[in-house]
């Protein structure tokens, strides 16, 4: 536990004291700003417009126009920046040399692997806060529902946990940045389109596609539902990735 | 404290290193010497449990390295080579960084890295980023993080590289200090280094043990006849002949010249007993003016040459 305290302390030390983290949490920021923004003021002037039109009016429902439609450009989001944050985790090390130190002092691997991993995760957190604020100009200005706001937040932290694990493991793989930062967005984006296959497969592989999407499991959560099925899928995602870092740690130590 | 036994590694096909074994006593220091790519490094990684032997067995504190991997690491102080240490951090934060890796407790945390900074010299610049500081005190870093949690073993993979002539001095200075209470391997292929501060030395070349003995005996060996050098004033053909006449010498050879009149002279003897008396002898017998004679010792260099040639025939 002292060991994992330690690595994940150096790691978020690396993120806050260079100016990585703070570029990211910025990016992340303006952008899924203005989407919010596009979505709320196009919520305004179709209110506006309903005034004369009592149809209009009774579908417009700012839970399903603007929270969820917010939620899902979101996610997309998390699959562009979560590459930059997990990019270096290991690759670094590697290329420093300092994961020689790293992996001769007294831990274990698995304690290395989940420091990173949190540090990371602590990181994207962060990222996420000021997205928060969001939520509360839309409950002081309007009454949405607080469940799909709720259910929408624990799906995107699942789905950055599964994305990271992901990321984590391609750093493992090479020493240099920018190719880590690729191949894991290219994995990334791979997991998402997966699903669009599923409209010429045969009907079992079908569901297996759809299964598989990292997107598609999202769907329920900014729509308000937490699925147990969808939990466990990220659940198993970020598990299942973080495995294969272990093994990957250790074929190295054999290949030399 | 470290017995290694018909340690062998393979990167793919190629070998790294074949059948090394030695074994180092508690409180020794070992040089471990060979040319760039010998297998210096590889036997030093696995010693430090970075990765496992491809054959064979090591043993430190009688734990081994691959099945008690962290008892072994617990005990060893580890520095590698070109001191891989994360630039973005201060100094103080790195050395608090490893005592907590390293298990130290809190409340010692304080003290032990304070001694570790004296120790190597580095207590002045603890609030200074890694990454800016000269390579010199960059390596003392690397020694201060191994030395932290007081190790009984400490491995130092090119301790003196890229120092600059006092540095390196300075760097011999500190290491030997720390002998003595613990037993330290270093690897290096500068020679006098290893005269200066080793006790044993191990030479390695393409992966091959060639000698493991004290930097003495080693000399000792190889110094099949000695070297004298003179230099002498008068006619050099008439020395030459002299010279040859005294018993033992095998070959003389006119070196440059001083002056004038005055040569060097490189004269071989065959026998193992000094002829400094005779040569003096036949020289003033004749009336020239001796102004030098010494014996040349056999550097380690030569033997390291003479070793690493004769395997290759």
């Amino acid at each position: 536990m002292v060991n994992f305290y330690a690595i994940l302390k150096k790691e978020m030390g690396s993120y806050f004291k260079s100016p990585i983290a703070y570029m990211i949490i910025t990016v992340f920021s303006v952008i899924s700003g203005y989407f919010f923004y596009s979505l709320f003021a196009l919520f305004g002037v179709m209110s506006v417009q309903s005034m004369n039109n009592p149809n209009m009016q009774s579908a417009l429902n700012i839970t399903e126009e603007v929270v969820g439609p917010a939620f899902s450009t979101m996610s997309i989001l998390v699959l562009f920046m979560t590459p930059f944050l997990t990019m270096r985790l290991f690759s670094e090390e590697k290329k420093s040399g300092t994961i020689e130190m790293l992996m001769t002092f007294p831990i274990k691997d698995t304690e290395i692997i989940m420091g990173k991993f949190g540090a990371c995760f602590l990181t994207f957190l962060v990222m996420l806060a000021p997205t928060l604020f969001y939520q509360v100009i839309l409950f002081i200005l309007g009454k949405p529902e607080l469940g799909p706001v709720i259910s929408g937040y624990i799906g995107i932290v699942l789905m950055g946990a599964s994305f990271i694990s992901l990321g984590i493991l391609i750093s493992t793989m090479t020493e240099n940045q920018i190719i880590a930062a690729v191949v894991t967005f290219g994995a990334l984006l791979l997991f998402w389109i997966i699903q669009w296959g599923a409209s010429f497969a045969g009907p079992v592989f079908a569901k297996v596609l759809i299964q598989l999407s990292i997107i598609e499991h999202y769907q329920e959560f900014a729509r308000g539902v937490i699925d147990t099925n969808d939990v466990i899928f990220y659940g198993l995602f970020a598990f299942f990735f973080l495995f294969l870092t272990m093994r990957s740690l250790e074929s190295k130590k054999w290949r030399g | 404290m470290i017995q290694v036994e018909n340690l062998t590694k393979y990167y793919g096909n190629i070998p790294a290193i074949e059948d090394i074994s030695f074994t180092v006593g508690k409180g020794d220091i070992l040089g471990f010497l060979g040319p760039n790519g010998a297998g210096k490094t590889t036997t030093m990684r696995i010693l430090s449990c970075f990765m496992p032997a491809t054959r064979g067995t090591a043993r430190v504190a009688g734990y081994d390295v691959f099945k008690d991997s962290m008892e072994v690491r617990k005990r060893i102080g580890y520095q590698p080579e070109n001191v891989p240490i994360y630039r973005d951090m201060s100094v103080s934060a790195y050395l608090n960084f490893v005592a907590q890796v390293r298990g130290i407790d809190r409340r010692e945390r304080k003290t032990k890295i304070g001694k570790a900074m004296d120790e190597c010299g580095i207590t002045g610049v603890s609030g200074k980023l890694i990454g800016k500081l000269s390579k010199g005190y960059r390596q003392r870093v690397g020694i201060a993080q191994a030395l932290i949690h007081d190790p009984e073993v400490l491995i130092l993979d090119e301790p003196t590289i890229g120092l600059d002539p006092r540095q390196i001095h300075g760097m011999r200075d500190l290491i030997k200090n720390l002998g003595g209470q613990r037993t330290i391997i270093l690897s290096t292929h500068i020679l006098p280094e290893v005269s200066m501060t080793c006790q044993r030395v191990v030479i390695i070349n393409e992966g091959r043990l060639i000698a493991v003995d004290t930097p003495d005996n080693l000399m000792a060996r190889l110094q099949k006849g000695t070297k004298i050098l003179a230099e002498i004033e008068g006619p050099p053909d008439d020395i030459m002949r002299e010279l040859k006449g005294v018993p033992g010498v095998k070959n003389i050879e006119k070196k440059d010249a001083k002056s004038e009149n005055t040569f060097t002279y490189l004269i071989d003897s065959t026998i193992d007993r000094d002829i400094r008396k005779e040569l003096f002898a036949a020289v003033s017998k004749n009336g020239w003016l001796l102004t030098e004679i010494r014996q040349i010792d056999m550097s380690l260099e030569d033997i390291f040459l003479k070793l690493v040639t004769e395997e290759k025939d």
